[in-house]
C-alpha cells in the first residue's frame, strides 16, 4: 500500500472519462451499473460541514480556469438559510481551445446531476441551475433527459432518497455570448439580462443570483465530487501534485496526430500529452502552443517539460487555465494567430468598461494592419502600450485574457511582428502626420 | 498621444461603430425641429431611419394561445420570471425563425418589461437572429485554431457557394428565401468547443466535425435539395426552428422521437481517445479503497 502510495499514477487516469467507453454512458441504467449514485447515499449520511471539509482536504481546484480552491469556495456559503441559497453551474465553455465540459455532460451527464446533489446538500441550496451555452443543443437534451431520469428515480425532488433533502435541477441555455463565462455575467444573464459582469465585492457567496447567497463552479469541478466522495481525499491525491491534486482533462487540439480528450493526472508535460496524442502531426515541429485556451500566455517549444498544474504553469510564466492545449507547428505564423484571437475578444467584449471595450478594438485594428503587411515597428510598442492599459485596468479578467496572446506572442516572436514591417522600414520616411507632437 | 495615429496610407478610423463608440463617424445627429426632414438628414441609410422612425404596432397574433402558455411554463421554472427572458427569446425565434419587433413585444407583455428592456437583451446575444434566417442556419467555426486547420478556408468556399451573382454571401445572410424549405443562413462563430474535432461546423447547432471545403460544399447543396444529412454528434438533423424550441426548453413530447433524439450519437473518436488508449494499455487511475472511507471528522457547532 506505502509502496503504490508513493509510486506515480499510469500516464492516462480516466475518472471523469472512464465511463464515456461504456455504450448508451448517458443513460441512468448504464450509470447505476457503473457505481452511479452511492457517492450521494453516502454523502446525504454526512452533515453538510462534512462534505465541504472533505472538498477541502481532497484540494480540488476549480476546472473552470482560476483555480480556486471548490471547499474553500463552499465554506464561504452562509451557514443559515434567512435567504435560499444557490447552486449555479457555469457549462457555459467558450474558451477558445476548451472542449472538455461539452463532452462530459454528452457523455456522462449524471456525473455532473449526481455532483450538483452533493454540492447543492453541501450548501444547503435546494435549486441548481445549470447554465449551459446555448450552441450545444445535444448537451442540452442529455442533460434534461438526465434530469427526468434522476426525478423519476428519487434522486431529484423532495425528500431525496428519504433524506428529508429536497433540490430541483433547472437546465438554462444561453444564447451565444462568451462573457457569460465570467461567473457574475452569468449570474446576470440567468436573471435575464444582458451579460455583463458585477463589481465584486460583493461576491456570489454574498450576493450572486437574485441578491441571495450563490455559488457558482464549473462542470468538469462539480462532476469530481461524487469520486471524491467514494475514494476519499487520500485517493484522489494520489494523482497530481500537493497543491493540484488529481486528474485533469486535457483537450489537446491541433497540429498532433491524434487530438482529443486525455484525462491525465496534474502536473503532466506538454512533452508526454504529445506522446499520447501520437506526436506532432506529419513530423512538423512544434512552434508554441496555450497550455489552457487563448487567454492563457503562449507557451513555446522551451516549455516542453513544464509541469502543467496550477503552480507549474504560472511560475513558468503563463496559466493553466482550462488545460485547453491547443498545439500550433512552424507553419503558423504567430501575428495572424494572435489577430485571429484578438478579434474574437474585440467580439466578445461586453462593452461595459472602456479599456476593454476600446483597448480590443484598437489592438484588433493594429493588428490587421500589421498582418496586411502596413504595419511599423512603432505598431508593436502601441500594442504593448495598450496592453498595459487593459491589463488590470478592466472590469473582468476578458481584458486581462485578451491581451495574453499579444503581450507573450511578442515576447517570443518580437522578429515575426518586425518581420511584417520590412516594407515600411524601407518606405521613405513617412510625412509628419496631423496631430503629432 | 502620437501612437495612435495612423499610418498616411490607410486610416484605422473609418467611421466604424463598435462597442457603443462611433470612432471617426464625423457628426451623427442633428436637432430635428418639426420641419426637419430626419430622413434625409439621417446619417444612417434612409431605409434604417425610415423603419426607426416609423410608429409600428406589431402584430402578435403569430403567438397564439399555445405560446402564451408555454411562455406561462418558462416563468414558472424561476424563481423569478424574467430569469425566463433567454429561453422566452428562443421560443419567439422558434416560432417566426428570428427575434422581429412583435417577438420583443410578445415577451415584454408576458414578463410586465419594457420592450426597451428586451431589445437590450436580444441584440447582446449571438444566437438571436434580428433578420429572418433560413430553414438551416450553417455556422462555421472560424476562430484561431479550426482556423488553422482549414476553418477559414471553408467559410469563404461557403460564402462562394452560397453567394449570387460572383457575390460571396455575407455574414448572417440568407441563400434562398428566408423561412423556404432548403434556405441557407451563413455565419462564421467563435469557438464551438469541438477544437479536438476541428474545423467543426454545426447546422442548426448540431456538430459536423473534421469538416473539408468540399464535405461543406457537399453538406450545403444537400441541405438545398431538401436532405437532412445526419450530423456526426446530435440529433436527427430538424430546422432551426425546431431547435429553437428545444433551447426554449420544450423537447418532442412523442417518446420514440425524444428518445430518437437524446440518443443521437456523440462519442466521436477523439472524444474517447484519451479513455481508449488507457484501456488498450492497461492504464488505470489509482484503485479507490474498497469501502469508500469515512467522511471527515467536523466539530459541531
Ligand atoms: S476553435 Fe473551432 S471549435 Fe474551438
Amino acid at each position: 500500500m506505502t509502496e503504490a502510495e508513493t509510486s506515480r499514477p499510469d500516464p492516462v487516469t480516466p475518472v471523469l472519462t472512464k465511463r464515456w467507453l461504456s455504450p448508451n454512458s448517458w443513460r441512468l441504467s448504464t450509470y447505476e451499473q457503473l457505481e452511479g449514485y452511492t457517492a450521494l447515499r453516502k454523502a446525504l449520511s454526512g452533515t453538510p460541514e462534512q462534505l465541504v471539509a472533505l472538498v477541502k482536504e481532497s484540494g480540488l481546484r476549480g476546472r473552470g480556469g482560476a483555480g480556486f480552491p471548490a471547499g474553500v469556495k463552499w465554506s464561504f456559503m452562509p451557514p443559515n438559510e434567512d435567504k435560499p441559497h444557490y447552486l449555479v453551474i457555469n457549462a457555459d465553455e467558450g474558451e477558445p481551445g476548451t472542449c472538455k465540459d461539452i463532452p462530459l455532460m454528452m457523455a456522462d451527464p449524471h456525473s455532473l446531476i449526481e455532483g450538483c446533489i452533493i454540492a447543492a446538500y453541501a450548501m444547503r441550496s435546494h435549486h441548481c441551475f445549470i447554465y449551459v451555452r446555448g450552441e450545444v443543443p445535444h448537451c442540452i437534451r442529455r442533460l434534461n433527459a438526465a434530469v427526468r431520469e434522476a426525478e423519476a428515480a428519487g434522486y431529484l425532488g423532495t425528500n431525496i432518497l428519504d433524506s428529508g433533502f429536497d433540490l430541483k435541477i433547472t437546465v438554462h441555455a444561453g444564447a451565444g455570448a462568451y462573457i457569460c463565462g465570467e461567473e457574475t455575467a452569468l449570474l446576470d444573464s440567468l436573471e435575464g439580462r444582458r451579460g455583463q459582469p458585477r463589481l465584486k465585492p460583493p461576491f456570489p457567496a454574498a450576493a450572486g443570483l437574485y441578491a441571495a447567497p450563490t455559488t457558482v463552479n464549473n462542470v468538469e469541478t462539480i462532476a469530481s465530487v461524487p469520486f471524491i466522495v467514494n475514494g476519499g481525499s487520500d485517493w484522489f491525491r494520489k494523482m497530481g501534485s500537493e497543491r493540484s491534486p488529481g486528474p485533469k482533462i486535457f483537450s489537446i487540439s491541433g497540429h498532433v496526430e491524434r487530438p482529443g480528450q486525455y484525462e491525465a493526472p496534474l502536473g503532466t508535460t506538454l512533452r508526454e500529452l504529445l506522446e499520447l496524442a501520437g506526436g506532432m502531426k506529419d513530423g512538423i515541429p512544434l512552434k508554441f502552443w496555450t497550455p489552457g485556451g487563448s487567454s492563457t500566455p503562449l507557451f513555446t517549444a522551451e516549455h516542453l517539460d513544464v509541469p502543467l498544474d496550477f503552480e507549474g504553469a504560472a511560475e513558468a510564466g503563463s496559466m493553466l487555465g482550462t488545460t485547453a492545449v491547443m498545439v500550433f507547428n512552424e507553419t503558423v505564423s504567430v501575428p495572424w494567430a494572435v489577430m485571429k484571437w484578438t478579434e474574437f475578444y474585440e467580439h466578445e467584449s461586453c462593452g461595459k468598461c472602456t479599456p476593454c471595450r476600446e483597448g480590443t478594438y484598437w489592438l484588433a485594428g493594429i493588428l490587421q494592419r500589421m498582418v496586411d503587411g502596413r504595419g511599423t515597428e512603432s505598431d508593436i510598442e502601441t500594442l504593448l502600450d495598450i496592453c498595459d492599459n487593459v491589463l488590470g485596468r478592466s472590469f473582468c479578467a476578458l481584458g486581462d485574457g485578451a491581451v495574453s496572446p499579444i503581450t507573450s506572442g511578442i515576447k517570443y516572436f518580437r522578429d515575426e511582428f518586425l518581420a511584417l514591417c520590412d516594407k515600411n522600414k524601407a518606405a521613405p520616411a513617412t510625412p509628419a502626420l496631423a496631430g503629432a507632437h | 498621444m502620437t501612437e495612435f495615429n495612423q499610418p498616411p496610407n490607410e486610416p484605422l478610423t473609418t467611421g466604424k461603430s463598435y462597442g457603443g463608440s462611433n470612432i471617426g463617424a464625423g457628426e451623427t445627429h442633428v436637432e430635428a425641429g418639426p420641419d426637419v426632414d430626419v430622413v434625409a438628414a439621417s446619417a444612417i441609410s434612409a431605409e434604417e431611419t425610415e423603419r426607426l422612425v416609423t410608429e409600428t404596432t406589431p402584430d402578435l397574433s403569430v403567438f397564439g394561445p399555445d405560446v402564451v402558455a408555454k411562455a406561462a411554463e418558462q416563468m414558472a421554472r424561476y424563481p423569478e420570471s424574467r430569469s425566463a427572458l433567454l429561453p422566452m427569446l428562443h421560443l419567439v425565434q422558434s416560432v417566426e425563425g428570428y427575434v422581429s419587433q412583435a417577438g420583443i413585444q410578445f415577451c415584454a407583455e408576458q414578463l410586465g418589461l419594457s420592450n426597451a428592456e428586451v431589445s437590450a437583451v436580444a441584440t447582446f446575444y449571438t444566437m438571436y437572429k434580428r433578420k429572418p434566417c433560413g430553414e438551416h442556419l450553417v455556422s462555421v467555426c472560424t476562430n484561431t485554431l479550426c482556423a488553422v486547420l482549414g476553418g477559414d478556408a471553408i467559410y469563404q468556399r461557403l460564402q462562394q457557394h452560397l453567394g449570387e451573382g460572383g457575390q460571396p454571401l455575407k455574414h448572417e445572410d440568407t441563400s434562398g428565401t428566408p423561412g423556404e424549405p432548403g434556405s441557407i443562413t451563413l455565419e462564421h462563430a467563435e469557438c464551438l468547443a469541438a477544437c479536438d474535432l476541428g474545423p467543426v461546423l454545426q447546422v442548426n447547432y448540431e456538430y459536423y466535425d473534421n469538416q473539408t471545403p468540399e464535405s461543406a460544399v457537399e453538406l450545403v447543396d444537400a441541405l438545398r435539395r431538401g436532405e437532412k444529412p445526419a450530423p456526426t454528434r446530435g440529433a436527427p438533423l430538424t430546422s432551426l426552428r425546431d431547435v429553437e424550441l428545444q433551447l426554449a426548453g420544450f423537447f418532442p413530447e412523442d417518446e420514440a422521437t425524444y428518445r430518437s433524439h437524446v440518443d443521437g450519437p456523440s462519442a466521436a473518436v477523439e472524444t474517447l481517445r484519451g479513455a481508449q488508449l488507457a484501456a488498450d494499455r492497461g492504464w488505470t487511475a489509482p484503485t479507490m479503497p474498497e469501502k469508500a472511507p469515512e467522511l471527515p471528522e467536523v466539530e459541531k457547532k
